[in-house]
């Protein structure tokens, strides 16, 4: 299934859309945020594969982070909610039709303080869905107050020191149920970019934690989401190539020094090793890398987890195929006969 | 059948020496997790099935096991079946209240007592029945352990053979409680019962008045929960997406929506459900996915309780402003945490009609009985989805989680409307769309779905915060400018919501209002006046907020307006008074019960003739 593009006047993409159908409003964060360059990643992941942006919709809290769907993906219906609470508006919406591509864009204060019940919920559930957590360490809207992601002594611009342990995200969703996990980086464009397109293959519920730095309010020297800081402690953990389902596999997959798992809609990540010997598929592997990870004060980004097999929140709940959202009323209200039934039980 | 043997011992209700026919009320005093629950049903059931009307009323305590519990049974001749405060007719099978009962208890009335308890000593003025119920249940029921619950049985035969209800008519009751898979268990029972009935026969003389008698009242009606009522309506509105958080006394609404989706509603090729259910982490997550389905489509409901609504409110702001439709049933019960929550109360009504922050309003639909919370429950449907906003369904403990006698409900006759949704053929048609324009008038913009197949379909859902084409904006004017469309919604709604129930008397000065399952008693009480204080009323019954045009009229009409409020600072009648011109709200009187107790008559009777000096 493999489709060429005859160079046409515009540059389109393979169902003939330009980049431009994939962006959105101007973007209102302030310059250099690394929110913005994760939805410039957006942009690019969904105009290359393709994807049709009217099937996308797209989900986020309340935070910096939170607004930026208005500013990508124009052609996807966008759905801004309340602060912490966008796993439930992302569940809804998957319940009500099960064919959407859902994209969640959230803060770590959405998703690690005030949202932490729901996102664990949702992690448990593994609902499908795309999950990134544009992760500064800080409260960016509401004027740069530690979030609970924010490393042990990392400080404010104030000076002061956090003296709490950070929650781990990537952590909190390998351990409970999340089917693909992944760290990076706002700086690294390349990874972000196949990790995002891997995750729009995916079926499950894949989590992103984006270490997406807060120009404004926790950029400085002492802080550990910094840019500096990032790009000095960044390891990753391989290095990665996606080809398409539509695209013919062409090179040999080299023995030994390359993984590659098939992705859900037939799409192929490939896993190059590069120093040591990681394999995404094992769950304990993952935890023990980011404790190591951690002590050394390291940042790990690359697949931290992908399980292809496990059956996802919808898939559990036995649904019909079609989005229960526009059956009609044939099938929806039963016959006048199934009343009577009740009725005549309750005489 | 016994032979009765009348004593001139004073009774109550009826003359000395007189039968006092179809018109009692029993209570019976157990422990709760006793398993006195089947036992009651069938007595109430066996009255039902004798063509008395009958209601049911379990006051219960927040406890799985060991604190006391009452079942009040209420037969009435005259079709009065909401709570009578006195007690004719006790069974006194818990010790720890059965002093208090019996000493509660108004001269005249009979007691049935576990013998031990000794309570003959109590009082001279009441007709005592102790019972040998330990030595009656042990020949029937070889099993000890199982004859703590079979006891209870046995206070059905004795009661029957007191009060004259047939017992082949306990046979059936007993025969459908337990169902066809349960058929060792109903025989055990029935054995119990006829024991404590033939042992009665036997043992006992009836000195008390109290008789049932067959009649002709209940032909064809049927029996249920105002819960199961909801679920049945939220099924046949074609509900397709349900969120929940367990609180009682909402959990059973979609405990038995749960039981009858499984027989209804799965695709009979596929066996695939056409719906989902999803019990949620909590009322926050329950609204978030109802209000979010809504947004995608569903026929989306969320069912829950006064301490749920608090916890749903911002949500419920964000669906106002964003116009989001849901469902969201609101069985009341008393205050917050350890506040009673399992007696009943009305007191979310100020808080819901206005809940959130900002400028916010909602429709409350108020059903009275269980043919409301089926039919009203596809009318909040079709409202939210016309209306694109969270709709309430307001009942009670007492209408939600008792048994009512009901007519049959009717199919709905009407198609599902679905409100102004655009299709990809439409924007085609169109050409394109703004989310929020009054393109019609009446308040009420157009949407489109996720996933419409079409580039122009998309639009984005905020907070306040949005122009007419769903843009971002802090600007003074587009923000006036919507929430006064939202104001005009608003109005617009009030012109579809339920109409009130008017009975106007054109001899009444004085009217009464009441709303859900007040109804009963208010009515009662109407009689209770004109027969014991020559006062005529007339009659409104609310079955929903925004208030129509007949309220209006109504206290127009009359001197004084009693509105009956089941809380205590008048919820009902303060949102009359947010309403209403000066002129009418000095007519607005105002009439208080918030014991946690379903409402009796005598209560509203006492304070009108209080308040009207009569
Ligand atoms: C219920 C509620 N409480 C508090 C706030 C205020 N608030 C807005 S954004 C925010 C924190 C956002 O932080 P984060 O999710 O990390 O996003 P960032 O701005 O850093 O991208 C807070 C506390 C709110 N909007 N709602
Ligand atoms: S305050 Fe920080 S997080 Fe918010 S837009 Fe500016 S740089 Fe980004
Ligand atoms: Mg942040």
């Amino acid at each position: 299934m493999s489709t060429t593009v005859t160079p046409p006047p515009k540059k389109v993409n393979r169902i003939g859309l330009e980049v431009l159908n994939y962006k959105g409003s101007k973007t209102t964060l302030c310059a250099g945020c690394g929110h913005n360059s994760i939805s410039e990643r957006v942009v690019e992941a969904f105009y290359e594969l393709g994807v049709e942006p009217w099937k996308v919709a797209k989900f986020s809290g309340i935070g910096c982070s939170s607004k930026s769907p208005a500013y990508f993906l124009g052609q996807s219906h966008g759905f801004n909610s309340v602060h912490g609470r966008m796993p439930s508006v992302a569940t809804g919406a998957m319940l009500a039709n099960r064919n959407l591509i859902g994209l969640g864009v959230t803060g770590d204060g959405d998703t690690a303080s005030i949202g932490i019940g729901q996102f664990m919920h949702m992690v448990r559930r593994n609902v499908p869905l795309i999950y990134i957590i544009e992760d500064n360490g800080v409260y960016g809207l509401t004027k740069g107050q530690f979030s609970a992601t924010a490393d042990v002594g990392s400080t404010l611009k104030t000076g002061a020191a956090n003296e709490l342990p950070p929650f781990d995200c990537c952590a909190l969703a390998l351990k409970w149920g999340a089917t693909f996990v992944a760290r990076s980086f706002s700086g690294d464009k390349k990874q972000l970019q196949i990790l995002l397109k891997a995750a729009i293959a995916h079926k499950g519920l894949a989590v992103i934690d984006v270490i997406s730095p807060c120009v404004t309010f926790n950029d400085h020297d002492g802080s550990t989401k910094s840019y500096a800081y990032v790009k000095d402690h960044e390891e990753a953990l391989h290095e990665l190539d996606f080809v398409p389902f539509y695209e013919e596999i062409s090179v040999e997959i080299p023995e030994g020094q390359v993984r590659d798992v098939e992705l859900h809609d037939g799409s192929h990540l490939r896993i190059r090793k590069v120093g040591r010997d990681f394999d995404p598929t094992d769950r304990l592997a993952a935890l023990s890398a980011l404790e190591e990870a951690e002590a050394k004060g390291e940042v790990l980004t690359g697949v931290l987890y992908l399980n292809t097999s496990k059956p996802t929140f919808l898939e559990l709940l036995n649904m019909v195929e079609e989005p229960l959202a526009t059956l009609p009323e044939s099938r929806v209200r039963p016959p006048a006969a199934a009343l009577h039934e009740v009725m005549e039980e309750l005489r | 059948m016994s032979t009765l043997e009348v004593s001139p011992l004073e009774s109550s209700s009826g003359r000395p020496g007189e039968p006092v026919i179809n018109d009692f009320s029993i209570q019976v005093a157990t422990v709760n997790g006793s398993g006195s629950q089947t036992a009651n049903s069938v007595l109430l059931r066996a009255l039902f099935q004798m063509g008395i009307p009958v209601s049911g009323k379990n006051m219960f305590p927040s406890n799985i096991a060991g604190l006391p519990t009452w079942f009040t049974i209420r037969a009435s001749k005259d079709g009065y079946i909401a709570r009578r405060k006195e007690i004719d007719f006790l069974v006194a099978m818990n010790p720890e209240t059965a002093r208090e009962d019996v000493l509660k208890l108004d001269s005249g009335a009979a007691v049935v007592y576990d013998e031990p308890l000794g309570l003959k000593e109590l009082r001279s003025d009441v007709h005592f029945y102790p019972v040998p119920f330990d030595k009656l249940v042990a020949p029937v029921c070889p099993d000890a352990k199982l004859r703590k619950l079979v006891r209870n049985m046995i206070y059905d035969g004795v009661v029957a053979w007191l009060l004259s209800i047939e017992m082949p008519e306990v046979r059936k009751a007993l025969v459908k409680q337990f169902g066809k898979r349960k058929a060792k268990a109903a025989e055990l029972n029935w054995g119990a019962a006829q024991a404590g009935f033939d042992w009665a026969a036997r043992t006992l003389t009836k000195t008390d008045p109290y008789i049932a008698e067959r009649m002709n009242a209940t032909a064809g009606k049927v029996i249920i929960d105002g819960n199961s009522a909801c679920a049945l309506g939220a099924m046949f509105a074609g509900v397709t997406v349900v969120t929940w958080y367990p609180i009682t006394p909402s959990s059973s609404l979609v405990e038995s929506l749960m039981g009858y989706m499984k027989r209804f509603r799965h695709d009979p090729e596929t066996g695939k459900a056409t719906y989902a259910i999803v019990q949620a982490e909590d009322e926050l997550a329950s609204i978030g996915m109802a209000l979010s389905a809504g947004w995608a489509g569903a026929r989306a409901m969320t069912s829950t309780s006064g301490p749920g609504i608090s916890l749903m409110s911002e949500f419920i702001g964000l669906g106002y402003y964003a116009e989001l439709p849901a469902v969201i049933f609101d069985v009341e019960r008393v205050g917050p945490s350890t506040g009673l929550p399992t007696r009943t109360a009305q007191g979310d009504l100020l808080k819901n009609a206005i809940l959130s922050h900002g400028d916010t309003r909602h429709p409350m639909l108020f059903p009275s009985s269980p043919g409301e919370c089926f039919s009203m429950t596809g009318e909040a449907f079709d409202l939210a989805e016309k209306f694109q906003t969270p709709v309430f369904v307001m009942t009670d403990l007492d209408l939600g989680m008792n048994n009512w006698m009901a007519d049959p409900f009717p199919y709905p006759e009407r198609p599902i409307e679905r409100g102004k949704v655009l299709t990809a053929e439409d924007l085609n048609r169109l050409g394109g769309f703004a989310r929020y324009e009054d393109v019609d008038g009446d308040g009420v913009g157009y949407r489109t779905l996720p996933g419409t197949n079409h580039p122009g379909a998309a639009y984005f859902t905020r907070g306040s915060g949005h122009n007419q084409k769903a843009q971002y904006t802090e600007r003074e004017d587009d923000y006036v400018n919507n929430v006064d469309r939202l104001a005009d919604k608003f109005e617009t709604i009030r012109k579809h919501v339920p109409r009130p129930v008017v009975e106007l008397n054109p001899k009444a000065t004085i009217g009464l209002v009441a709303a859900g399952s007040s109804d009963y008693a208010v009515r009662e009480s109407a009689d209770q006046l004109r027969r014991e204080y020559d006062t005529e009323t007339s009659y409104l019954r609310l079955r929903a907020y925004p208030f129509t045009q007949e309220l209006t009229d109504f206290i127009r009409r009359h001197e004084k307006v009693y509105v009956v409020d089941q809380n205590r600072d008048g919820q009902l009648v303060a949102l009359m008074r947010l309403e209403f011109e000066a002129e009418l709200i000095a007519r607005l009187c105002s009439v208080r019960y918030y014991g946690g107790l379903p409402l009796d008559a005598r209560t509203v009777t006492d304070e009108v003739v209080r308040q009207e000096g009569l």
